[in-house]
């Protein structure tokens, strides 16, 4: 019943059901659609490591913070400074020695996400000349959070392609289970929650009353102190998207938010193609596809603003962002050549291989 | 050949000419026993007219006669069963037929409609594809409603009402339609969007005897102009009017002075800029209203405005509706509770600002209760005491509150609810429920407890979800439920679905019209069991379902007797599409692109490339010329 495609490239994937996973305390996530139409073989994959610090990272919940652990390993050249969100400054230095534990054989794992390059490994000084390219501002937006935070939005965002590219959930809560490492909040009986930017169309409630109750919701946020004044909807496109998708910028409250979000949705609907529980009907993706993810082209994540100059996201600080992005793209690193660090960070990648 | 349902209304004369000893002749003829000097339905089967050949007795009628017969005939489906019976039939039909619904508007041209029907009053039409709710389909799809009234405009048609779903409405429409049909009367727009609060100015200045006026869930762009100070002093016949959806400021004053001169006002639904002090003056002046929609009112009221409230409430003892409540603090709820008992329709479905006890303890004196929409927050235990205390429940819709945030949504709703209300709500026929999980068992509980459901519309939150106890597909349920209800019209399926729920629902669901059906199934048999099955099935939309050319191209004619299909992220490829739209030339098969840059270029590559979203729908009148560029009709 699996997507073939997934299982030329990732024989050792974890293809578990969700409550297999919880017991087997595999860290892949299984909540997306297209991940259960994959529909797992049970087989040993990953481990869990403890490179936060974390105890356990057993259930689905968490398992986007223990998938980040596994995938980690798995996918290290997800490292980020490909970054293909380009949101540089997201790899805590504690990162790079973890990194460079990984065996290489599991690098040879082929990522479904096309939005992570092939599997490099990336060594420690590499990656520290990626994360100090040049968005000196967003850098700065980074330090906010704390290692652990960081690490955790990044390696989420790392952590896709291993996962089958999932819709695991971001939660807030994530960040706080890190430290007690435990599986608890997302039980496995109940499904995880849905993430903030979703399938399109999904669940199938009308747009108007989305943003009807999303403008209440934020109003009520004022006593807050928030400056809502209802849903920010911007759209999303990727190169090679067939369509758009919209998120909801005051959603998220900063990068590492809205990034996770975006390979989440954009992995999904990549994967969406193999559909739901096929079986025998289910075909390989075209070869188109095959051939992206294979290659594993670099993207970036860049936005126009309000001047309809496209810029390329994460220098300036979060607030000023939302206030002025207008759209976003997921552009192909060569595209946004124009931009700051995008060639940089392309050029690392070579030097990698 | 359908069935007639003759509203025989009481007479005065016994002529045996008159049109109804005719009837009365008809309903004698042994095929029921109801007297047609009653004001109620009978039924004739038109098999038995022609039989009898009673129809051609009737045609000694003068033509005036049986148009007054078919006049009595409201259902489009028997009126369309008339005009099939005889050529004369068919011309007397035609000419004086009133109302005409199209559910496609590509399915006709405006030129033709008018051909047939010159004597048209009221005319219902529908645009874009379902999927569109869902931002599905890209907004410059189509469905532009000007064509349409340019042609009753010029056609000098006597157009008195026009309902609109789903269409693209501008404000030179509104502008064209106000002024060309001196009789219009009832505007109602669902879902629409491309319009301002100019083009309402346009309908409240020129429509002289404007009745209804109503706006549901559209787009509007608010210019906050004083549209509502366009009615003239001298427009007193408003029945109903609906502006819930305006996202601007509202002019009280001039609202206060409308509501105050239209005495026949039945129906009032206003938006969130109608505050409580407002709403108090306009309950006042219309303590006949039936239907009522409430603005917002954030802050608790004082003690004063809330008497004043509770007293303008009490008058309003033929409120059966309610409606609105998008910022309400609950306690102005309270001051409901004199007429809660008369309700017969509550939507609470955007009061997310109400939940927990005010909303469990308001609902439960609302005994008379048979429709209900509702957010989940309600929680199992809310639709626990809905069951035990609204036993009249015909409809009950239980939507998702919970859509942007990731917080595990412990007061959401599963499987226990939903098994609570149909124990307790025998009567009801009609639900659509969101939910986080379910199970077979629960399933099968609620198709024993109500049999009656025409609609039955379940929405598991998290795609391809099992059956949360035995990790099953819920094929079982779902196919428990096509089996037990008999006249289910519509269908929405989700969860863990293999290929056998289809097969249930070709051989169960024999009504079925409309199928919506996403991430589930396994292979083309899937698909082909419900085409297969499903004699009645008008409309079939799907979604990220492995179903490709096979299924697709099966069988080709089953698509002319049925209004559309939809099929989005599934396996169906060019190469399919283009067959099937030279293997029938009657469909327009429509392959839809958002992404402008790949557009057109990325269709003409590969054959085998697959389709992103294709909706097909039967026409008369060919391709249609106002398709954007993301869109390639084959």
């Amino acid at each position: 019943k699996s997507c073939v495609a997934l299982q030329l490239k990732k024989p050792k994937e974890s293809q578990m059901s969700p409550e297999e996973e919880l017991q087997s305390n595999v860290s892949v996530a299984s909540s997306s659609p297209t991940s259960n139409g994959i529909s797992r073989n049970a087989s040993g994959g990953l481990k869990e490591h403890n490179y936060l610090g974390l105890s356990d990272c057993s259930s689905v919940g968490s398992s986007t913070l223990s998938g980040l652990v596994e995938d980690d390993k798995a996918t290290i050249s997800l490292k980020a400074t490909e970054l293909t969100l380009g949101l540089p400054g997201s790899r805590s230095p504690a990162r790079d020695t973890d990194l460079n534990l990984l065996s290489p054989a599991k690098l040879d794992e082929k990522p479904f996400f096309p939005l992570l390059p092939s599997k490099d490994e990336i060594c420690s000084s590499s990656q520290k000349n990626i994360a100090s390219g040049n968005k000196r501002g967003f850098s700065d937006t980074m330090d906010q959070f704390s290692e652990a935070k960081s690490s955790v939005y990044t390696e989420k965002n790392w952590m896709f392609p291993e996962a089958a590219a999932t819709q695991s959930v971001i939660k807030k809560e994530v960040t706080q289970n890190i430290p007690k490492g435990q599986s608890s909040t997302t039980n496995n009986s109940s499904s995880p929650p849905a993430a903030k930017a979703q399938i399109v169309g999904w669940p199938p409630v009308r747009s108007y009353r989305k943003n009807t109750l999303a403008t209440t919701c934020k109003n009520s946020d004022e006593v807050d102190g928030r400056p809502g004044s209802g849903a920010l909807f911007v759209k999303v496109s990727m190169d090679g998207a067939p369509y758009l998708r919209k998120v909801d910028l005051r959603s998220y409250t900063n990068y590492g938010e809205l990034s996770s979000a975006l390979e989440k949705m954009f992995t999904t609907f990549t994967l969406g193609q193999c559909g739901s529980n096929g079986a025998a009907g289910k075909d390989m993706l075209s070869e188109t596809k095959l051939k992206d993810l294979l290659n594993g082209k670099d993207y970036v994540l860049t936005y126009e603003d309000k001047d309809g100059d496209w810029m390329l996201v994460g220098d300036v600080p979060w607030e000023m962002f939302i206030d002025v992005c207008k759209k976003l793209k997921i552009m192909k690193g060569c595209d946004a050549i124009g931009l700051a660090a995008a060639p940089r960070a392309m050029e690392k990648s070579k030097m990698r291989a | 050949m359908g069935w007639a349902f003759y509203n025989v209304p009481c007479s005065d004369t016994n002529t045996s000419l008159h049109p109804f000893s005719l009837a009365k002749g008809l309903v004698t003829s042994g095929r029921n026993t109801c007297t047609p000097y009653h004001s109620s339905t009978v039924k004739i089967p038109f098999v038995a007219i022609l039989r009898t050949n009673l129809h051609q007795e009737m045609n000694y009628f003068p033509d005036e006669v049986i148009e007054h017969i078919f006049d009595s005939i409201a259902s489009h489906r028997d009126r369309n069963s008339i005009s099939l019976v005889s050529k004369s039939w068919h011309k007397i039909e035609r000419c004086c037929r009133r109302r005409v619904f199209i559910g496609n508007c590509y399915a006709i041209s405006p030129e033709r409609l008018i051909g047939r029907f010159p004597c048209l009053k009221s005319l219902t039409l529908k645009g874009k594809p379902h999927f569109a709710d869902f931002n599905l389909v890209p907004h410059e799809w189509g469905g532009f409603v000007h064509p349409w009234i340019d042609a009753l405009a010029r056609a000098r048609v006597g157009l008195e009402e026009l309902r609109l779903k789903r269409m693209v409405v501008s404000d030179e429409s509104l502008e064209l339609l106000s002024r060309s049909f001196a009789n219009f009367k009832s505007l109602v727009l669902v879902s629409c969007e491309g319009f301002t609060t100019d083009g309402l100015a346009s309908i409240a200045a020129n429509c002289r005897h404007l009745r209804e006026l109503d706006l549901q869930e559209n787009e509007i762009d608010d210019h906050r102009g004083q549209w509502l100070n366009c009615f003239p002093d001298s427009c007193t016949t408003l029945t109903s009017l609906n502006f819930a959806c305006l996202k601007g400021e509202t002019n009280l004053s001039a609202l206060e002075r409308l509501v105050a001169r239209s005495p026949s006002l039945k129906s009032l639904k206003v938006n969130r800029a109608v505050p409580l002090d407002a709403l108090t003056r306009l309950m006042s002046c219309a303590p006949q209203l039936v239907d009522l929609g409430v603005g917002s009112y954030e802050n608790e009221p004082d003690t004063e405005s809330f008497a004043k409230l509770l007293a303008a409430i009490k008058k309003c003892t033929s409120l059966r509706s309610l409606s609105g409540f998008s910022e309400v603090a609950p306690l102005c709820l309270t001051a409901f509770y004199p007429i809660c008992q008369n309700l017969t329709y509550l939507n609470l479905s955007y009061a997310a600002e109400i939940h927990g006890n005010h909303l469990v303890k308001f609902i439960q004196f609302c005994k008379r209760l048979q429709r209900l929409w509702i957010l989940d927050s309600i929680g199992d235990k809310g639709l626990e005491v809905v069951a035990s205390a609204c036993k009249e429940l015909q409809e009950l819709r239980v939507f998702p509150s919970d859509l942007h945030d990731e917080e595990d949504n412990n007061a959401a709703v599963t499987e226990v609810g939903l098994v609570a209300i149909s124990a307790g709500c025998r009567k009801l026929h009609s639900i659509l429920y969101f939910c986080k999980q379910m199970t077979n068992a629960a399933l099968i509980t609620v198709a024993k407890n109500c049999p009656n459901f025409i609609r039955f519309r379940l929405c598991i939150l998290e795609p391809n979800k099992p059956d949360h106890v035995t990790s099953q597909s819920l094929d079982e349920g779902f196919g428990a439920v096509v089996q037990a209800c008999k006249g289910l019209r519509r269908l929405s399926v989700s969860g863990l679905l293999t290929d056998k729920v289809f097969l249930y629902i070709g051989m169960y669901a024999e009504q079925l019209e409309m199928l919506s059906i996403a991430f589930a199934g396994d292979t083309d048999k899937g698909m082909l069991y419900v085409l297969n099955g499903c004699k009645k099935l008008r409309k079939l939309e799907i979604r990220d379902s492995p179903f490709g050319n096979a299924a697709l191209l099966a069988d080709v004619d089953k698509y002319e007797t049925m209004r559309s299909l939809w099929m989005s992220s599934c396996d169906v490829t060019l190469g399919g599409c283009k067959r099937l739209a030279r293997d029938a030339p009657w469909l327009n098969v429509e392959i839809i692109n958002e992404n402008e840059d790949n557009g057109m270029e990325r269709n003409e590559e590969d054959e085998r490339e697959k389709v992103d979203r294709l909706y097909l729908y039967r026409t008369v009148v060919g391709t249609r010329n106002d398709a954007p560029s993301c869109v390639t009709i084959l």
